[in-house]
């Protein structure tokens, strides 16, 4: 294993002391591991808390700041994050209008967010599950398809819409629309290594990727030969055609990567995979191309599609100032 | 009728010092079987949650029991992590209003306060039986301690409790999984243990040997 780090145990602790260092205008609190924004949202305006396990930066904490989130919770490397972090959390960023809890759908994370909506009493708190990838096809009998890519749409979409003042009623419905009409795929070309293992999570050969991957080495769908770009895209975008309906509406589209592929590989991909989208009739209204829901340093990509209308594309186009996403400001 | 005898708050602090001596011994075995099915750190996380739970216990020393409990709930809860701090916290939660303000129990009383920490795990997890989860070996044992106690002795009650437990466990490699980060293995998870299940089958065994 060869990774800039002083230890494996201090790995989330140091780099909380470098965001802090790299972003005044975040609020980092070391001992309970959470970013706030500096600058807190006025008041009886509605806050909006997302967080999990580390290891997939930017998300969640590179999120943080106006027209986004309020607060990232940091667990541990691919672990969720505690209770007590969560509800101290939510009762730092309320301003009296409620919290919406934007949650991925890991068994851990539901579980630790739900016991923090109890532990924070009293405050009005709304949950919205993100579980977009279709690589998980039954789900009936599985902890249910995992969230991924559509989580960095989502908290875009939703920031902007609570900047505006919206109540928590409306924010949560509004989530459920945007988490119900994506979806997303993922795979990779080699596994992440967990600073605290030293190993690889799984042993991919050379000539050989994971299609349908999760985001932190949990198994895909299947296991193929590697191939090119453009059959690789079409691995990723024709599960996700087959799953929904996108119709003639504008997309959002993401191509991301899972921390260790190059841009240059990221665009070739994107090319690709917008050339399928259009193909099948989808409308590439908005893309985003680049490292947003990473796996430390797995190298590979995740293609996610956001059937949107007028209003996501404006609430889209809004602007937006943190770490990770910033424009219109 | 004469009251059966009591259950002391000795006996119950003895209890959580065998799951925490129990975790040490058995973290290496957990982790592996977590490794193969799940990510593998549930021995390292429960052995860690424990540890924190008895300094608690050690440091504040509790003079009631449902203080005593509720102590370590709310320790493993914010130390454990995963989705087994969550399950044995409220575990360990709701047994401390399932057993009351006391400082020593009827055989009832630990079998009321079992349940309702059942329950909890229930209401939090949403297990079905046969999902390969902790459930499946925490429910047969809860089960077995009640019969027990109607029937016999405390200490015989506990011992069926952990039978139960174990075997439990051992059924759960036959199950596929449908909890957790193990199903998405799907058909893959056959031939292992949980080791939710198998961390449960500790805890019960420690039970057993404190009211032995």
């Amino acid at each position: 294993m060869k990774k800039l780090i002083n230890g494996a145990e201090d790995v989330l602790a140091e780099s909380l002391v470098g965001l802090a260092a790299a972003h005044p205008e975040l609020r980092v609190d070391h001992a309970n591991r959470i970013v706030y924004r500096a600058e807190p949202k006025p008041h009886g305006t509605v806050a909006i808390l997302s967080g999990g396990g580390s290891g997939h930066e930017p998300l969640h904490a590179g999120y943080v700041g106006f027209g986004m989130l309020d607060a990232a919770v940091c667990g541990e490397i691919f672990t969720s994050p505690t209770p007590d972090q969560i509800a101290l959390a939510t009762k730092t960023v309320d301003t009296g209008a409620g919290v919406l809890h934007l949650v991925k759908n890991y068994t851990g994370d539901v579980m630790n967010f739900d016991m923090a909506t109890e532990l924070a009493g009293g405050i009005a708190v709304a949950t919205v599950i993100i579980a977009d990838d279709v690589a998980v096809e039954d789900s009936t009998y599985t902890a249910g398809r995992r969230g991924t890519g559509v989580t960095v749409l989502l908290e875009k979409i939703v920031g902007a819409a609570a900047e505006q003042g919206r109540d928590l009623a409306e924010l949560a419905a509004l989530a459920r629309r945007v988490a119900g009409s994506g979806r997303s795929m993922g795979m990779a070309l080699t596994s992440a290594t967990l600073p605290a293992s030293g190993k690889p999570n799984f042993d991919l050969g050379d000539a050989e990727i994971e299609v349908g991957v999760g985001i932190h080495g949990e198994p895909g769908r299947r296991r193929v030969p590697l191939g090119s770009a453009r059959e690789i895209a079409a691995m990723l975008v024709e599960p996700i055609l087959a799953d929904y309906t996108f119709g003639g509406e504008p997309a959002v589209v993401m191509l991301n990567g899972m921390g260790a592929t190059p841009l240059i590989e990221l665009y070739v991909m994107f090319g690709e995979v917008s050339a399928l989208l259009e193909k099948a009739g989808v409308r590439v209204a908005r893309s985003l191309v680049g490292n947003y829901i990473t796996s430390l340093d797995m190298a590979g990509c995740s293609v996610t599609v956001l059937r949107a209308d007028d209003e996501l594309l404006g609430l889209w186009d809004a602007p937006v100032s943190t770490p990770a996403l910033r424009w219109g400001v | 009728m004469r009251d059966a005898p009591a259950i002391s708050y000795e006996q119950l602090l003895n209890w959580l010092r065998f799951i925490d001596e129990g975790l040490i011994e058995q973290r290496g075995f957990l982790t592996e079987l977590d490794a193969a099915i799940g990510d593998g750190d549930h021995g390292t996380n429960l052995a860690r949650g424990a540890g924190a739970a008895s300094s608690k216990v050690d440091a504040e020393q509790p003079e009631y029991l449902d203080e005593l409990f509720k102590l370590v709930g709310m320790t493993l809860v914010s130390s454990v992590g995963g989705a087994s701090g969550p399950l044995y916290g409220t575990f360990f939660l709701r047994l401390a209003t399932g057993v009351g303000h006391r400082q020593e129990l009827t055989p009832e009383q630990l079998a009321d306060g079992l349940e309702a920490g059942l329950g909890g795990v229930v209401e939090r997890g949403k297990p079905e039986p046969g999902d390969k989860t902790m459930y499946d070996a925490m429910a047969p044992a809860v089960r077995a301690f009640r019969a027990g106690i109607s029937s016999g002795d405390v200490a015989s009650a506990s011992r069926s409790a952990a039978d139960a437990a174990a075997e439990g466990r051992n059924a759960t490699a036959d199950m596929v999984a449908r909890k957790g980060r193990a199903s998405y293995l799907g058909d893959r998870s056959v031939g292992h243990i949980d080791p939710g299940a198998a961390s449960v089958a500790l805890m019960f065994e420690a039970l057993a040997a404190a009211l032995a």
